[in-house]
């Protein structure tokens, strides 16, 4: 997992709500047995028309909007567990999602795979779209060690919450794997008291 | 302090705690074709190799044929799967009960007749229904593909501690109700989700009288209700039949084990985050007439009529099944017998004793599949699959068929199945399958009568 402490960047708009795992990534597309390239068929039914002419009215097809923030609707990520989802989102290139509310097992998914989810009021998720839609070049400042976003070149910033546990893997770039990795001494020594009978 | 069975397990494998997430140590990894490779490629990818491959063992069992498994394996998706945990396996070094090895069969099967599940273990699997092993005192779970990685990575786990349940069932079970009835009985009570969040101890003189087998097809089903896992405290019944497999501990380690694994049991004072209790006199050969395994009745009940709830009724349709309607005397096209909730020696000796001599009905297609190569060797070593074929049963090689529409084994749509194993999802058994779940016997009578039947009028 790469490291993660600050993050100055424009943002995407995906003004849905509820969107589901199913269309971050369709489930003909699980059958691949690596991680990596889930990114190419991320929103594969929003992105593509059948036929798989661009759909120029998608937003991620829309050149007026870049940037490794994904501003998204309420109860982002809900529907199946599949990890690949977060898998899909974080190979395309985006590091921070944006909700009023995420559905849970995807934030937990999306924290193992260093996307950072970021949950803000509605009120304020409004504001942010607000601001994208006059200007598709807002930037926007998240910074981990206070956790807040900030609307760059505004007063406007937003609080958020975030595990202790959980914003030292992303500081320290740090996944539960990093971190299991990281007390090998500890585990060795637990090993070391394991009866022979188990 | 007082501990419960599921405190003295998880307190043992604590390594450490972190900002309220617990490292657990997991004793036995258990692996198979379907959820293992992207957490494979994981560890490559990070360029490290598995913790432990001594403590991980893999079998193919989901996607495999249950016909002729001596040959290459005719789905080419299938065959890929199969072929990439081999070569996972063999990059490894991780032992794997290959397709027609003596100690292959599905997952769950395989761990506990080999005494590669033990008391006092922590075991773990990329599937929901590793909560089986929960039968032999083990604290045992099903978890995701992130999660098989970290314990390729570190044979640990970083989890948060699940609250506990316990479960008694007192008194002595009727003629004719098995361990199977009594878990749809207890989902039925306390509906598909009533145990999200816990880990469920069972508990009472019903559990304690019953045989392995039949604990362990309550344990596996615990993940039915929602719960994490399930678990027995061990006794003299664990230890008898633990003693001489070919994993379990022998001469003076094995006393050592004894020793310990009598201290793991419930303190009298602990107290638990809610219990529950029922009389094994309450409960009836039941059968589920919904589309998720708390939707059982008892035999001599009728389907629930009065619900005004859109699933349920959704649920109803998809079954073509009426409220107020009795399930006894409803036809049925087809019977299957195994997974890994019922595919033991004990299930095929219970059908075998109650179709011996009798005929299947004509339109019904029968099926019993072992759940282990082991499985299908004793019951030809008995002769119980003479009595299957002359009743008109067919007997397969073993693996998961039937229980998941994944493999080549499905039921067609629109038709009904009596099936022993553990879910009823719409298009589980293949797309349209109407499941019914029930015990071994009652599939095998449903199998003779061409319909569901209460077992109890014949025997
Ligand atoms: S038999 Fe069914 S429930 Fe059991 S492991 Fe196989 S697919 Fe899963």
């Amino acid at each position: 997992m790469e490291k993660f402490k600050h993050l100055t960047s424009t943002a995407v708009p995906l003004h849905i709500e509820d969107v589901d795992t199913d269309q971050i990534i369709p489930a003909r597309f699980l059958k691949a047995t690596s991680r990596e390239g889930f990114g190419e068929n991320l929103f594969r039914d929003w992105r593509y028309h059948k036929g798989g002419k661009s759909n120029e009215n998608f937003v991620l097809n829309n050149p007026l909007y870049s940037g490794e923030i994904l501003v998204a609707g309420h109860n982002f990520g809900c529907g199946s567990s599949r990890e690949h989802a977060a898998w899909a989102i974080s190979d395309y290139g985006f590091k921070v999602v944006v909700s009023s509310f995420f559905a849970d097992i995807f934030k937990g998914n999306a924290l193992n795979v260093g996307l950072l989810p970021i949950q803000i009021t509605t009120d304020q998720l409004s504001i942010l779209f607000e601001h994208i839609s006059e200007d598709a070049n807002t930037e926007f400042v998240v910074d981990l060690e206070t956790q807040t976003l900030q609307i760059k070149k505004t007063d406007l910033v937003f609080p958020f919450e975030i595990s202790k546990y959980k914003k030292e893997c992303f500081q320290n770039g740090y996944d539960d794997i990093d971190y299991l990795l990281s007390i090998q001494e500890e585990i060795k020594s637990y090993e070391q008291k394991i009866p022979a009978f188990l | 302090m007082s501990k419960t069975l599921f405190d003295k397990l998880w307190d043992a494998h604590l390594v450490k705690s972190v900002d309220g997430l617990d490292v657990i140590y997991i004793d036995r990894h258990l692996i198979h074709e379907v959820t293992s490779p992207q957490a494979f490629s994981g560890i490559e990818a990070r360029g490290i190799s598995l913790a432990n491959p001594s403590k991980t063992i893999a079998t193919p069992d989901h996607n495999v044929p249950t016909k002729n498994q001596h040959l290459p394996i005719a789905d080419p998706l299938s065959k890929f799967q199969v072929e990439t945990l081999r070569e996972n396996c063999k990059k490894h070094q991780v032992e794997i009960f290959d397709l027609g090895h003596p100690q292959h069969g599905i997952v769950h099967i395989i761990g506990p007749e080999n005494g590669i599940t033990r008391p006092g273990m922590s075991i773990v699997c990329g599937d929901s229904h590793t909560s089986t092993h929960g039968a032999f005192g083990a604290l045992a779970f099903g978890i995701g593909t992130s999660q098989v990685e970290q314990v390729f990575a570190s044979q640990c786990l970083l989890m948060k501690r699940p609250k506990t349940m316990r479960i008694t069932i007192d008194g002595e079970l009727s003629k004719g109700v098995t361990s199977k009835d009594v878990i749809l009985h207890i989902i039925s009570e306390l509906t598909a989700a009533g145990g999200t969040g816990y880990f469920i101890e069972y508990a009472g003189t019903a559990i304690e009288t019953m045989s392995m087998e039949a604990r362990m097809t309550i344990c596996n089903m615990s993940i039915e209700m929602g719960a994490r896992g399930g678990m027995i405290a061990p006794d003299e019944t664990t230890y008898t039949y633990l003693k001489d497999k070919k994993y379990a501990p022998k001469g003076a380690l094995w006393e050592e084990a004894i020793a310990y694994w009598t201290t793991l049991k419930s303190d009298e004072e602990a107290s638990f985050d809610r219990e529950e209790s029922f009389a094994a006199e309450d409960i009836q050969p039941m059968v589920t007439f919904g589309t998720n395994p708390g939707m059982g009745i008892q035999i001599s009940q009728t389907v629930p009529e009065t619900i005004a709830d859109a699933s349920f009724q959704k649920s109803l349709k998809y079954m073509d099944l009426k409220g107020g309607q009795r399930l006894e005397g409803q036809a049925i096209q087809n019977v299957f017998i195994g997974s890994c909730t019922n595919g033991r020696i004990e299930d095929l000796r219970a059908v075998a004793e109650y179709v011996k001599g009798k005929q299947k009905a004509d339109h019904v297609k029968a099926m019993i599949v072992p759940g282990s190569k082991q499985v299908e060797m004793q019951a030809r070593a008995e002769g119980l699959d003479k009595i299957f074929t002359d009743s008109g049963f067919e007997l397969r090689e073993p693996g998961c068929s039937a229980c998941l529409g994944m493999n080549e084994d499905k039921v067609p749509a629109n038709e009904y199945c009596v099936s022993t194993s553990n879910r009823n999802f719409e298009g589980r058994q293949g797309q349209g399958a109407r499941t019914i779940l029930a015990s071994p016997i009652m599939a095998a009578a449903a199998a003779i009568s061409g319909k569901i039947v209460d077992v109890r009028k014949f025997i």
